[in-house]
């Protein structure tokens, strides 16, 4: 190495270190990447919201309806989480789009609070799963609920989305990916 | 007054203290064996939510669940192996507190080697360089000296370099 050469190391050092942290540094470390996308969804049933009648509330879904060939969104909401009660307008716009089936997934609620809650807001969903004691919504990979899930025609996830939904998110991320999956 | 004994007494008092267990008792197993199984695994599995600790020191309710689900595994028969696995599946590697060794971490794991190896490269050449320079015992004045006969003359002072010469000795005298 030839002695002007050996200035430059320090200077290069600097360099690689600015590029590493400007990537690293802008990244959300609670954004947690998902396990999950481009694999089928888990293999799970969810009963509807007990409300006292024998067909219950919003239907339940499971794996199977997923298969049938339609894009589906999969909403995972509690009447306790309080970001899911802001991002519930942009799930109502998206389900008033009629772009994707929208399934809410009803996480470590309880019955009582949940319909409340839907006839307080209104319910945009096309079917609603209650997971009481959230294991399916373990199976799915959540963490830190709202969570939106995007899944294509045969089952598979193809985008999540953690956090609550709002204009920007739909309009760039989430119809986006619907967009490219009904082509 | 002394604030001896009471400090001595307060260090004491912490001898006393148990250490807060974020596993609860009516999630532990009743076989020991199992129960000392999930402890060591969930101390390899980070709670998502807090991020930096572990579901078994965590008190958050997603720990929690996942506290049980490892227990449930492994009483239903699955080895260490296939319970960290399961959470796998449903987390990604993130999960794992120490993360595995394979293509996508080949930086994290070998990364902190490869640049100490190049410092030690970096500092050995460094120090063969300069101890070769200085060589035997009077070498570097010799050096120096041959170094300097080597150089080509400067040509002599002109007379106007000369007196300003002068003029600067002068100056600086006492």
């Amino acid at each position: 190495m030839s002695k002007r050469a050996i200035y430059l190391v320090p200077l290069s050092v600097f360099l690689v270190m600015a590029v590493y942290f400007a990537i690293g540094l802008t990244k959300d470390p609670k954004i947690i990447p998902s396990a999950l996308i481009d694999k089928p969804v888990p293999e799970f049933s969810l009963p509807p919201i007990d409300n006292g009648a024998p067909q219950g509330y919003g239907k339940g879904f499971s794996s199977a309806d997923f298969k049938a060939g339609e894009i589906s969104v999969v909403n995972v909401f509690a009447s306790w989480c309080l970001p899911c009660r802001a991002e519930h307008p942009f799930i109502t716009k998206l389900s008033k789009m009629n772009v994707a089936k929208v399934y809410g997934l009803n996480f470590k609620d309880t019955p009582k609070n949940a319909l409340k809650w839907l006839q307080e807001l209104g319910d945009p969903y096309d079917a609603i799963g209650a997971d009481p004691r959230g294991r399916v919504g373990i199976d799915w990979g959540v963490y830190g609920i709202p969570e939106t899930f995007v899944v294509d025609g045969t089952g598979k996830i193809y985008f999540k989305y953690v956090g609550p939904l709002n204009g920007d998110i739909l309009e760039n991320q989430i119809l986006p990916v619907i967009e490219k999956l009904k082509r | 007054m002394k604030t001896g004994p009471f400090i001595l007494a307060l260090l004491l008092g912490l001898l006393w203290t148990a250490p807060a267990w974020a596993v609860n008792p009516d999630e532990m197993l009743a076989d020991p064996v199992l129960e000392k199984r999930a402890r060591e695994i969930s101390k390899g599995l980070r709670c998502l939510v807090c991020q930096n600790q572990s579901i078994d020191d965590s008190d958050a309710d997603l720990a929690k669940d996942l506290r049980i689900i490892v227990r449930n595994r492994l009483k239903a028969g699955d080895s260490d192996g296939a319970v960290v696995d399961y959470v796998v599946a449903r987390y990604g590697d993130f999960v794992l507190l120490k993360p595995p060794f394979k293509g996508t971490t080949l930086v994290l794991w070998l990364g902190p080697a490869v640049i100490g190896g190049l410092g030690l490269w970096a500092m050995i050449a460094f120090l063969r360089r300069h101890s070769g320079q200085g060589g035997g015992q009077g070498g570097g004045a010799q050096a120096a000296i041959a170094k300097a006969a080597s150089r080509p003359r400067p040509p002599p002072l002109t007379d106007d370099e000369k007196k300003k010469l002068r003029k600067l000795l002068k100056e600086d005298g006492p």
